[in-house]
């Protein structure tokens, strides 16, 4: 780094969640030069997390869930245009529009985007949709308004399960298709992917494991859709909810290790080159980068988490106006919720960095329990199902790296108190890709892990 | 005025639901579902809600790049 690192042209890719709070975090650290950020959606920076829920349900408009700001990032704000590509000689930033931004640090915020439907004749269907952008909600929850007869929702990952359960609380008919055993499965292992599954039908969910979606049918409008078991259904509406492509494309000749799996960088949210170099000016936030975790073996993580966005964007904004000595690491604890069903999930640590799980406290009959993972006997996770005030303390263990399983806790009666495989599936065998992504190996089973190629 | 709600850090606690029930609800025992624009007549109870969540879990301001253009 060159020159006062408080003072100088610090550009932002990405104008959501993680750009906002690095954008606030910059300026609450001193950093007194020009900032710009860009993004390329028309709209400011707003929440995604309400998309699948308030959103869908009718309670709040696509529109208004605008993310409220700290405090004045004085920023220059390029919305509504998109960064085709990064020259790192000449640091500049290409736009869409053929305009040069001039950088002297970096930050690429880029995210994902929803993974569409494969054949392009069908994805452009009336009535078939994906969810990720406050445009997509609005349009999906005008449809959903108009009283479908059926939807369909391919994919049973959180997102997919969250409009699932949207549809039935507004009581349409919904079918979803998991190529998983169950729902969830991907993100939360076996015990608690059965008793999705089990949440699910009890709500009136037509849900179908272990198939595909072969062929979405219409002439123009959606009009049903078949799957590789033989059977077909009518629906009018389809939510393709088949998991996020990371936003990386504009970086293909950047020289950045950037690629399918985000933008690889260290644990202080700097960018490594192709070379495996670490660069100094260039740096990553949110669900588009990946990086070495030690409380999972430093195996290089991509996590697509609300709390993972604001905390990496905090880092990354510390480490690009301090020095070296003062630079610090992105260590939390990874942690996320949904709410479907009825129910809150909430998870802390990595579930799918497991061997075994054991309901720790309460039970899967009353679905109120806390589930501990973990791996090679110290815990790695826990994920509560209406039972959100005890986490703080299993976050403790994972930090810890306390042994498992856990010593019983005095004020719960406990259901299964033997740990059981946590049955973690490997991805290929999922519809929509885990939210937590570990590209070394799956724990328990030592196999190289290699995403899917959609 | 818009808010955004750290539900990671929400305990589920309804103090918020109380003060401001039109901008809070409980959805189901323990999820919290609210309304990110806060409508005019109800800042003030937002604001009394924000200073009484025990975890401090409620985040008030301006709608981000309003100064956009
Ligand atoms: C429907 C839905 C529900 C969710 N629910 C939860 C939940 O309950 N709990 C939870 O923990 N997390 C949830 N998440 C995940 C959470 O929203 C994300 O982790 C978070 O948005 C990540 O923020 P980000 O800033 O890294 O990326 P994003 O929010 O994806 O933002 C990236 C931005 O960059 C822009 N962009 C991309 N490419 C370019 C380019 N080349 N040039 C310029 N701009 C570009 C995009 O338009 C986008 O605005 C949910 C996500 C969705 C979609
Ligand atoms: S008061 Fe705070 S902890 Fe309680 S429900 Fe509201 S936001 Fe959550």
């Amino acid at each position: 780094m060159q020159g006062e690192p408080r003072e100088g042209r610090i550009v932002v890719v990405g104008a959501s969640l993680a750009g906002l709070r690095a954008a606030e975090a910059l300026r609450d650290a001193g950093f007194v030069g020009s900032l710009t950020l860009i993004g390329e959606e028309p709209q400011p920076p707003y929440d995604r997390p309400p998309l699948s829920k308030q959103v869908l349900l009718g309670k709040v408009s696509a529109d208004r869930t605008g993310l409220p700001q700290r405090r004045r990032v004085d920023a220059q704000w390029r919305l509504g245009v998109r960064a085709i590509g990064l020259d790192p000689i000449g640091k500049e930033v290409l736009l869409a529009d053929g305009e040069k931004v001039p950088f002297d640090r970096l930050l690429i915020a880029t995210g994902t985007r929803a993974r569409p439907w494969p054949k392009p004749a069908e994805a452009t269907l009336d009535g078939v949709f994906t969810l990720r952008t406050g445009e997509d909600a609005g349009r999906l929850a005008e449809r959903l308004d108009a009283g479908p007869e059926r939807v369909l929702v391919i994919g049973a990952g959180f997102t997919g399960s969250e409009i699932a359960s949207a549809c039935r609380e507004r009581g349409l008919a919904v079918t979803v298709a998991e190529r998983g055993p169950a729902p969830l499965v991907g993100a939360l292992g076996g015990t608690l992917g059965a008793l999705a599954a089990k949440l699910q039908r009890a709500h009136g969910v037509d849900l179908r494991c272990g198939v595909t979606v072969t062929e979405l049918e219409g002439d123009g409008r959606l009009t049903g859709a078949r799957f590789s078991d033989g059977s077909r259904i009518d629906a009018d509406v389809a939510v393709v909810a088949l998991g996020a492509v990371r936003n990386t494309e504009w970086l293909a000749e950047s020289g950045l290790a950037a690629g399918p799996r985000g933008v690889t960088c260290d644990a202080g949210c700097r960018a490594f080159d192709m070379y495996g170099i670490v660069t100094d000016d260039v740096f990553a936030a949110g669900d588009v980068a990946r990086f070495p975790h030690p409380l999972f073996e430093y195996q290089l993580l991509s996590l697509e988490h609300w709390g993972n966005a604001v905390a990496q964007a905090e880092v990354a904004a510390h480490n690009m106006v301090n020095p070296g000595p003062r630079r610090r690491p992105h260590l939390t604890v990874p942690a996320f919720w949904s709410s479907q069903f009825g129910l809150n999930i909430k998870s802390v640590g990595v579930p799918t960095f497991s061997d075994q799980v054991v309901i720790a406290q309460g039970s899967l009959k009353d679905a109120r329990l806390v589930a501990v993972y973990g791996y090679r006997g110290r815990v790695t996770a826990a994920v509560s199902v209406n039972q959100a005030k005890a986490l703080e303390y299993y976050e403790r263990l994972i930090e810890t790296a306390a042994p498992f399983p856990p010593a019983p806790g005095a004020a719960d009666r406990i259901e299964s108190p033997v740990p059981v495989p946590s049955d973690v599936p490997d991805p290929k065998t999922l519809s929509h890709g885990p939210t937590v992504a570990l590209t070394g190996h799956l724990p328990d089973r030592r196999l190289t892990l290699v995403q899917p190629a959609r | 005025m818009n808010i955004v709600v750290d539900l990671n850090r929400c305990q589920g606690y309804a103090q918020c639901a109380f003060l401001a029930p039109r901008v809070f609800t409980m959805h189901g025992e323990e999820a919290l579902s609210y309304a990110p624009a806060v409508p005019e007549d109800q800042q003030e109870h937002v604001l009394r809600a924000a200073a009484a969540c025990p975890v401090q879990a409620i985040l008030v301001g301006e709608e981000a790049g309003a100064d956009a253009g």
